[in-house]
């Protein structure tokens, strides 16, 4: 193999796996759009309060990202949960345009207290034996991108089974797939709602646990991770779950590529350009049959 | 409107003409960003509240009339009154093509305002790239002594601007009196409120849409082009980016979308708490970054919850000057 094409074969495994962590960052938007059908304009800022708190672990307790992560989600599910149901459960009846608002208003709130706790100065968490590479062949894999993709993977599959196989997740399925009658079957629905809003939070926040290990954190990074997350649900297909997944890898490669062929910092540019082109004439996804 | 809010408006205009006068500096900028905000909040409600398109990418028009008129004026020395022309020109057009866009591929609700968001951000990074325009590193306009009133290249004493922008908003506020009263006015309003009863009545919803469209992006142009000549530096990242469009809809939705007189009074309301605030924490000797927006956030959530129609309705019904 040539130098060139180890190093674009290089380029694309890191997109991958920057991908897959991206892809729980949806996976939680899409949970939480596809059962409670609330379009959560605070999914990034959500994930930033996240990173925060994994800094803070790491750089108080010494406690790495990895082993913070359970405690972490734990939180951020109880976090969503009592979002849904204090506040939100209250607007699942008025339109759509309110409840965005509401949102807006809650990531507002949350980019701004972050900004006046922590201060504008960017943050991170290094761990030494993450700088490493793994050699695979003639190939170099970043240590810290596929630990962090791992955990996405398993973060994921745990997901995956939960709604596939407990009694819970079938009846947020069956919640999902037709409101009125899984209340009429006697499902609670807005417990379901604040469950799959909890579980949208703690996605993100595992997701926020790993990124914080591939990116500098500012309290001002949330609204670019939420628009990041609406690029890669609505290109996945908006409340498709493997369509999530497979946008986040999609969104990865492409801003890889982007990073290799024109400058870096217009890599964005390419993103929202899918974004629109995916909203105007494969409003249902990319990866949708039908449109 | 009965005679008693007539006689509120027109005191409230004796004393917005008559502020230059008696006003501190700081009382007078803070006094132009207000009016800032009920104008480009007017062009907005144009759009969301009478119409119903929730747009959440207005800094798209704010961006793209700045930098046309800021680029005349330092490239080819043309000054902003004629190079407005353009500003308008180009973001009515802009607001065709993504109303064109929009309406006839039927992208509607959450995926229009994604829409909005997505053109905003891709031409932010965009004009980060453009490096006629100064790119990333942002575009000065030189900067002439502020103490002569040059009213034809828009360079002068920041009352001559409150002059300016107080012009802008009155004539926002006569232009939307007006048309809440007109033909287009009832349209967008049953638009707003059932889009498919409202064609079956006949109206042709495309167009009356897009004529929403490219009234509220022109009219948010000419704030874009104030913007510019007031602050006299331009950078992608601040006159583009997203925490611009929610700043514009914050007013709106705050004093009560759709409304008349909604757009002015959330506008004033976020200055006086939110300016107000970090000047009291200022002389307490507290600089606290993000405290405004902070409060702009909980005044956002509070209204919401609270008075979901907003502050005015409310208020104009305790002051009985609405029927």
């Amino acid at each position: 193999m040539s130098i060139d094409l180890i190093n674009f074969a290089n380029v694309i495994i890191s997109g991958v796996l920057t991908g897959l962590v991206y892809g729980l960052m949806a996976l939680g938007l899409s949970v939480i759009f596809g059962v409670a059908r609330v379009v959560n304009f605070a999914h990034g800022e959500t994930m930033t309060m996240a990173m925060y708190v994994a800094v803070l672990a790491f750089a108080f307790f010494d406690i790495n990202p990895f082993v913070a992560l359970v405690p972490i989600a734990a939180v951020f599910f109880v976090f969503g949960y009592f979002l849904q149901a204090a506040v939100i459960n209250r607007f699942i009846t008025r339109p759509e345009h309110i409840q965005f608002m509401l949102l807006l208003a809650v990531a507002v709130i949350m980019t701004n207290a972050l900004l006046l706790i922590f201060g504008p100065d960017a943050r991170n968490v290094q761990l030494d034996y993450l700088l490493e590479s793994i050699e695979v062949g003639p190939l170099l894999i970043d240590r810290g991108k596929f630990y962090a993709a791992l955990v996405a993977c398993s973060a994921s599959a745990a997901l995956f089974a939960f709604f596939r196989f407990s009694h819970t997740g079938t009846a947020i399925r069956a919640c999902a797939d037709n409101w009125l009658g899984a209340k009429v079957a006697g499902l609670d629905v807005k417990r379901l709602y604040s469950i799959s809003f909890g579980l949208g939070s703690a996605s993100v926040a595992i997701a926020g646990c790993m990124m914080i290990l591939l990116f500098d954190l500012t309290p001002g990074a949330g609204p670019a991770y939420t628009l990041l997350a609406f690029v890669i649900v609505i290109v996945g297909g908006l409340g498709s779950m493997s369509g999530a997944l497979a946008g986040g890898m999609l969104i990865g490669v492409s801003e890889a590529m982007a990073g290799l062929f024109i400058a870096p910092s217009a890599k964005g540019m390419f993103s929202f350009a899918l974004l629109i082109l995916v909203l105007l004439f494969r409003p249902r996804g990319l990866l949708s049959d039908k449109s | 409107m009965n005679r008693r809010a007539l006689s509120l408006l027109a005191s409230l205009g004796v004393v917005l003409v008559c502020l230059p006068f008696v006003a501190t500096d700081y009382v007078l900028s803070v006094a132009t960003l207000f009016l800032f905000f009920a104008y480009t909040g007017q062009a907005w409600n144009i759009l969301m509240g009478f119409a119903g398109q929730l747009s959440l990418g207005h800094s798209v028009y704010l961006g793209v009339g700045a930098y046309a008129a800021a680029a005349l004026h330092y490239h080819f020395g043309i000054g902003p009154w004629a190079g407005l022309w353009l500003s308008l020109a180009l973001c009515a057009a802009l607001g065709a093509v993504i109303g064109a866009l929009a309406f006839r591929y039927s992208v509607s609700g959450v995926h229009f305002t994604l829409l909005t968001i997505a053109v905003a951000e891709f031409m932010r990074i965009g004009f980060d790239h453009f490096t006629w325009l100064g790119g990333s590193g942002g575009l000065f306009l030189k900067v002439t002594p502020r103490d002569q009133i040059d009213l034809f290249n828009l360079r002068g004493t920041p009352a001559m601007f409150y002059y300016v922008i107080l012009a802008l908003a009155a004539a926002a506020l006569a232009l939307n009196a007006w048309v809440l009263r007109r033909r287009p006015g009832y349209y967008w309003q049953a638009i707003r409120e059932n889009e498919e009863a409202a064609q079956a009545l006949g109206i042709h919803t495309f167009r009356w849409k897009m004529l929403a469209m490219i009234i509220s992006a022109s009219m948010t142009s000419l704030g874009g082009v104030f913007l510019a000549f007031y602050y006299n530096n331009l950078f992608p990242e601040q006159v583009f980016h997203i925490s611009r469009s929610i700043e514009i809809i914050l007013g709106p939705i705050i004093g009560g979308m759709g409304t008349l007189f909604g757009p002015v009074l959330g506008a004033a309301l976020l200055a006086l708490l939110a300016d107000g605030a970090t000047e009291i924490l200022a002389a307490t000797g507290w600089e606290i970054p993000g405290l405004k927006q902070l409060i702009y956030g909980i005044a956002l959530f509070a209204v919401i919850t609270i008075l979901p129609h907003g502050v005015w309705p409310a208020l104009a019904r305790k002051l009985k000057v609405w029927k």
